[in-house]
């Protein structure tokens, strides 16, 4: 066992975990935040998807060791302050960009990284950027036109399809 | 996954050290490909030796004179988004998904040398030197069959050295559910001649197409390739397609990388 520091959402957590801990893991069983979903645990699927330094990464796809001293964010820290549902939350339920909601923590938060990036990205740069998260519900139109919406932009050209 | 020990060193010394003690270790790039090895127990090592904590092989580097070096353990990501240079970025742009670029590294992928990865078409085409914490290595001596390279144990690759070029074209055709290449074509026009490697088609892993590249030195042209013959022997054979169909797309992305370079 080795012991491991790290920020999530903001707050410095440690644990003691093993080499092959993986990042999820970490997160679902020794932090007990299990927003951050494993769908595959074969890095396809994207429904563990979080931000490490900013950046999204699959947390099944990367040990819990290798976030030492990084700044972790999960689907648990994308509400506002005051616990209300932040722009692309809001955007989801609004859009029904989800039905049995499995992938939306992994859905969200590559959303939330492309925005970062692209803050009014064109609905074939969201569909190429959420590649690798798989929905078995949505046939992902209200994911994107969610996403679009999210971004200040006009949904009505993709709600018209 | 078998229990190993994880350590993180921050110098290559330290990392070359580790991986040459008693103690059976493999280095550990991005993980993106390692990792989900290591849950199919398909390699079972006491100890990974992380490279991504190691900052001296992280960057990408561009001189004055159009040589580019990237550091071996820096992500896709990074060079999508730093590489000014023919036909690299784009390439580098569509390896997995945004989350795999983010981890994956560039040294992992040719340490790995998957026969449908990417980088080692465009190592190839481009005459790339390969750089380890020992030596240099020369393109056309590091790839030797799918997943085998001219790495000695515990060697790693501490920087790739892109040397100018006129222009250069990679064309993927893309297998939708591994996001690997079904079958990747980079074609690089140089001084001293025009280079064109093939992955994702080979059961020898990544190729260079001799007679694509003699036909393409004379005519630098798509209608230079269109009458040659793929030898389609040693082609893959799946159930994504048969050793004909990708003998054919070898063919039909080189004019298409021609024509777009």
């Amino acid at each position: 066992m080795a012991k491991v520091t790290m920020t999530v959402n903001g707050k410095s957590v440690s644990g003691d975990v093993e080499g092959r801990t993986l990042l999820s893991a970490f997160l679902r069983e020794d932090l007990n935040l299990t927003g951050t979903h494993i769908g595959c645990d074969t890095s396809q699927c994207g429904a563990c998807v979080v931000h490490v330094d900013g950046e999204a990464v699959k947390a099944c796809t990367m040990f819990a060791l290798e976030a030492e001293g990084a700044e972790v964010g999960t689907i648990e820290g994308q509400a506002n302050a005051d616990g209300s549902l932040n722009a692309i939350q809001q955007a989801f339920q609004d859009h029904h960009g989800l039905q049995c909601g499995f992938c939306t923590p992994g859905m969200v938060m590559s959303a939330a990284a492309l925005l970062k990036e692209n803050p009014k990205p064109s609905e074939a740069e969201i569909r190429h950027y959420l590649e690798g998260n798989i929905c078995r519900c949505t046939g992902y139109h209200n994911i994107v036109k969610a996403i679009l919406a999210a971004s200040g932009q006009d949904v009505s050209a993709i709600a018209a399809e | 996954m078998y229990e190993f020990d994880l350590e993180r060193p921050t110098r290559v010394e330290d990392a070359v050290k580790l991986l040459s003690d008693s103690v059976e270790s493999q280095p550990l790039g991005g993980g993106q490909t390692l990792i989900p090895t290591l849950k199919q127990r398909l390699a079972s090592p006491e100890r990974l030796v992380s490279l991504t904590g190691i900052d001296s092989m992280k960057g990408v580097f561009t001189d004055r004179g159009g040589t580019l070096r990237i550091g071996g353990a820096t992500t896709h990501a990074e060079v999508a988004a730093k590489a000014a240079y023919p036909g690299l970025s784009e390439l580098a742009a569509n390896i997995g998904d945004p989350a795999v670029r983010n981890r994956g590294t560039i040294g992992g992928s040719l340490a790995n040398n998957d026969p449908a990865a990417c980088y080692p078409a465009a190592v190839l085409a481009l005459n790339a030197t390969i750089g380890t914490n020992a030596r240099e290595i020369a393109a056309d001596d590091f790839f030797q069959g799918m997943f085998t390279t001219a790495l000695e144990e515990g060697e790693i690759i501490t920087n790739v050295t892109f040397p100018a070029v006129r222009t250069a074209n990679y064309q993927k055709f893309l297998q939708p559910a591994s996001r690997f290449a079904l079958v990747g074509v980079f074609v690089a026009k140089h001084d001293d001649g025009v280079r064109v490697a093939v992955t994702g088609a080979s059961n020898d892993g990544v190729f260079r197409w001799s007679a694509a590249e003699e036909a393409l030195n004379g005519d630098f042209s798509p209608d230079a390739v269109a009458g040659l013959d793929v030898p389609d022997g040693d082609m893959i054979s799946d159930l994504h397609g048969s050793g004909a169909y990708r003998a054919h797309l070898v063919k039909v992305l080189t004019g298409r990388a021609v024509a777009a370079a």
